[in-house]
């Protein structure tokens, strides 16, 4: 089963649900065969449950901190890194010809999500590297990817994403970082930034910085800002680090969870010259920061789903062992205490969390799907919808699992009782790590706004349609497998949705975007609840399908699945028509409230 | 020198597993399959020889369906240079993967076979004496440790009483033992390379063993379940309890 996720739901998505040996068929993955993913997909496992789990609780209670201005932190950090580099995963979706392995995205996902199950903050070091190495492959010079992205890909460099500062986070375009051009084609930066997640370590020979700044004739606002690769070290004529690009680290930031990566105050060009090198054009640093995106809030959505995930299995096995009362019907005292997941009540709690997380991952591997399918398919057609459905997705794929997976730790803990809330059992840290989730990476609420105020209305429609389409497509194959209540439920809950966005498209017409927009947020949840139950009722039709010629044990399994899809469509779909309302009618009560009132 | 490391395509350690409701076996449908462990410490083995310059070539075996392939290609990944696949279903015996064994010995004439001690599924540990008794080789069993000077062998073995040191000359059975070493992760670009090694497919007709079963499986059950312990109140009810109730004393 392992601790970080169950391989069989691994399997049963990837293969059975969206049949993603498909993909050999592209001829930019044909070098692949099914083997091949499937013992990607192990050696990941493999390594987050032996060397990624064993270190997390240890790298929590003992985080990283600064002796002589150094970093110090745990070598269980470092011996992971590189393992996983050893093994090739700072390059596995890489291109071949840059010495990566070419996998698909939705395999790289799905190897990285449990990386991120098993310790998110070490793995933070590589999937910021990834993010790096990846925007440099989209917009960098062929000079700039030789000096940077091979040294990343390689696992030698690692990366960081600098955009937030002390007074700046949601709203990039107020950033106060400068670049001035030094006459020679590079910059002198200078400023501070806040949050920077790997900031300062160790762990590599050196750091390469993605910052944004402005250029001293950008002009106002968001279509200001330039992106530039910030180097800790000035590199030598050979690509080596050199000199100290005076890139000082003013503090680390003490933090709930995610406590074993280093996050950094960083002030650039205050002790000296710092030199960096713009990336692409001037002033379109946050168009290639947002081009990738997509890509990065499927990730965090993820994470956050696998934390929860691992919760789950945490509180699964505690209440198969775990011996406490007895039974409603039969409580004869003499008879021995029965395992808590024979109550009612707890096994509530599991399924509740069964349904979130097994729904989160569905709705992120079938985002990783859908990135591969915008990359490769061969029809422009097919290329499009896929971008389509990624454009309305992405802020549900970050924000649902953000928000309900660490729902689903909380009743976790809550299924372990008292030894919940203490530090023997990791339950009570996955809650913390994955706390971060709603707020990095576009907090929720910016998602929310996102999601209605663009997405679901932007091209007239087009992309909110195009998942209208593969909705009826799920709710039709359910029906074919005699769901037929379930499907109608889902149809109604999606009707819903449609008209909640009708009439926030009137109502920004007559009354404006804070009219419109004010229940931004409850509409994500509705939304977000509709969608993973439709992905709900996709998983029991193959279920369905799958019973009649199952084993005992695969039994077990598929109506785990039929089961948690049924929980999904009495139990949760009915709030999702509630949140939904208040966008319907457009609800004024928030919008009401005076600030003085509060 | 040649080396021939057998491997098995076995449940994955990690799977709980289950007894099917009939009785007949263990429960196998959509169950997640991997190499035996004590087969993974052997190619480690077998490929730590190659890397010392000790041995030149290195080359695994399975026996089984058309999915023991994927454990062929992870042995290939962990660095072996080539494979051979003999294609069966259905159950094979300790004898007989022996007697195939034998055969492919004849043909490919190796310095040494390694071979994990037992499988974790049947447990039956058996096919690496069964293999010695038939080529009429020395045999090193249970390993943990492993020397080859020149001709000769030196192994350690893992008894019953202790350790036990043992000298061999080539051409030998090596059995392994789970301290012997720590098996390599195979990375994902030894992975994708592995698809292109050669992965030769043979029959047991191929190679004149007859697959016939010579054993039948009456029935498979679960261990009895423990039953829950009692606390004693003193060392005399104890004693009293393992006479007269355990009868161990
Ligand atoms: C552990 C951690 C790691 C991080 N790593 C990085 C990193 O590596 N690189 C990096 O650049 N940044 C990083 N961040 C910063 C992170 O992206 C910001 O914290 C986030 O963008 C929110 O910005 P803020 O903290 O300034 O909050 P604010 O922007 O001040 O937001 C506060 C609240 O106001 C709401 N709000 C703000 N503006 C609006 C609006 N227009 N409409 C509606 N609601 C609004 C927000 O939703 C939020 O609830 C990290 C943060 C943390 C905590």
């Amino acid at each position: 089963m392992g601790t970080v996720c169950s391989r069989r739901d691994i399997d049963f998505l990837l293969h059975e649900v969206l049949d993603v040996t498909s993909l050999v068929g592209r001829e930019r993955y044909a070098m692949h065969d099914r083997v091949a993913f499937d013992a990607a997909i192990d050696l990941a496992f493999r390594l987050a449950e032996e060397r990624l789990q064993p270190h997390a609780s240890l790298a929590d209670a003992d985080e990283p901190h600064v002796v002589d201005g150094r970093v110090v932190q745990i070598a269980e950090t470092g011996a992971a890194l590189e393992a996983l580099r050893e093994a090739g995963f700072f390059a596995a979706t890489v291109d071949e010809e840059q010495g990566g392995m070419q996998l698909p995205f939705v395999i790289g996902q799905a190897c990285a999500a449990f990386f991120k199950g098993a310790n998110v903050s070490t793995t933070g070091y590589l999937l910021l590297t990834r993010a790096a190495a990846n925007l440099l492959e989209a917009h960098g010079t062929p000079d700039q990817k030789q000096r940077y992205m091979l040294a990343m890909n390689a696992g030698r460099f690692f990366g960081t994403m600098c955009l937030s500062e002390p007074d700046v986070g949601s709203s990039l375009a107020d950033i106060r970082t400068r670049a001035m051009p030094r006459g020679d084609g590079t910059y002198a930066i200078r400023g501070n930034k806040m949050w920077i997640s790997g900031g300062e370590h160790e762990l590599s020979e050196t750091i390469v910085h993605l910052v944004l700044a402005k250029l001293p004739d950008a002009p106002p606002g968001a279509r200001g800002i330039s992106l530039f690769i910030v180097p800790r070290h000035r590199l030598d004529g050979d690509g080596n680090p050199g000199e100290d690009n005076n890139v000082v680290l003013a503090g680390l930031n003490h933090k709930m969870g995610y406590r074993g990566i280093t996050n950094c105050l960083l002030n650039f060009g205050e002790s000296g010259e710092t030199i960096g090198e713009l990336v692409g054009e001037p002033h379109r640093g946050l168009a290639y920061m947002f081009h990738m995106m997509n890509e990065a809030r499927i990730g965090v959505g993820l994470g956050a789903t696998m934390l929860g995930y691992g919760g789950y299995l945490a509180s699964l096995a505690y209440a198969r062992e775990r011996r406490q009362g007895r039974p409603l019907d039969g409580r004869d005292p003499h008879a021995p205490p029965i395992a808590i997941v024979e109550h009612p009540d707890v096994r509530r709690m599991l399924l509740q969390q069964k349904a979130y997380v097994e729904g989160g991952l569905a709705l992120g591997l079938w985002c990783g799907l859908l990135v591969d399918e915008q990359k490769t398919a061969p029809e422009a057609s097919a290329r499009d919808h896929a971008r389509r459905l990624l454009d309305i997705l992405t802020p549900i794929a970050k924000a649902w699992p953000s928000e309900f997976c660490l729902e689903a730790n909380k009743l976790a803990i809550q299924v372990l009782g008292g030894a919940g809330y203490t530090r023997d059992f990791r339950v009570e840290r996955l809650y913390r790590d994955n706390r971060l989730n709603p707020i990095h990476e576009g907090t929720n609420g910016i998602q929310a706004l996102d999601l209605l105020g663009r997405k679901a209305v932007m091209e007239e429609g087009a992309c909110f349609d195009a998942l209208g389409a593969e909705i009826t497509a799920m709710t039709g194959q359910a029906r074919d497998a005699g769901l037929d209540k379930e499907a109608q439920a889902v149809e109604c809950a999606w009707d819903a949705t449609s008209a909640a966005r009708e009439a926030t498209v009137q109502r920004m017409a007559q009354q404006g975007l804070a009219a419109a927009l004010a229940n931004a947020t409850t509409f994500l949840h509705g939304f977000g609840h509709v969608v993973v139950t439709a992905l709900w009722l996709r998983q029991a039709v193959v279920a369905s399908r799958a019973l009649p010629s199952a084993s005992d044990g695969d039994a077990d399994f598929y109506h785990g699945k039929v089961q948690a899809m049924r929980y999904m469509v009495r139990h949760e779909l009915h709030l999702a028509r509630a949140w939904l309302q208040a966008t319907l009618t457009g609800d004024a009560t928030v919008l009401e409230t005076a600030a003085e009132w509060l | 020198m040649k080396v021939l490391v057998p491997v098995k395509r076995v449940i994955d350690y990690n799977v709980k597993v289950r007894v099917k409701a009939d009785q007949s076996g263990v429960d196998l449908a959509n169950v997640k399959m991997s190499m035996n462990p004590f087969d993974e410490i052997a190619v480690e083995e077998a490929v730590r020889l190659k890397e010392a310059g000790t041995a030149t070539e290195v080359i695994a075996i399975s026996m089984g369906p058309e999915q023991s392939q994927e454990t062929l290609r992870t042995a290939l990944a962990m660095g072996a240079d080539r494979a051979i696949h003999v294609v069966h279903d259905g159950e094979l015996e300790p004898l007989m993967v022996a007697k195939m064994l034998a055969k492919i010995v004849s043909e490919e004439t190796p310095d040494l076979v390694v071979l994990g001690k037992q499988a974790i599924d049947d447990d039956a540990n058996q096919t690496g004496q069964l293999l010695a008794g038939l080529l009429g080789w020395g045999q090193g069993t249970f390993i943990s440790k492993l020397k080859i000077e020149g001709g000769a062998i030196s192994v350690t073995r893992e008894v019953d009483g202790g350790l036990e040191k043992v000298g061999l000359k080539l051409p030998a059975i090596l059995t392994v033992d789970l301290r012997l070493n720590e098996p390599r992760y195979a990375s994902l670009p030894n992975i994708m390379k592995a698809r292109k090694k050669e992965i030769a497919k043979k029959t047991p007709a191929d190679l004149g063993v007859d697959t016939t079963p010579r054993l039948k499986t009456l029935k498979v059950a679960e261990p009895p379940k423990r039953q829950g312990g009692k606390k004693v109140g003193s060392i005399a009810e104890l004693v009293d309890k393992l006479h007269n109730e355990a009868g161990v004393i």
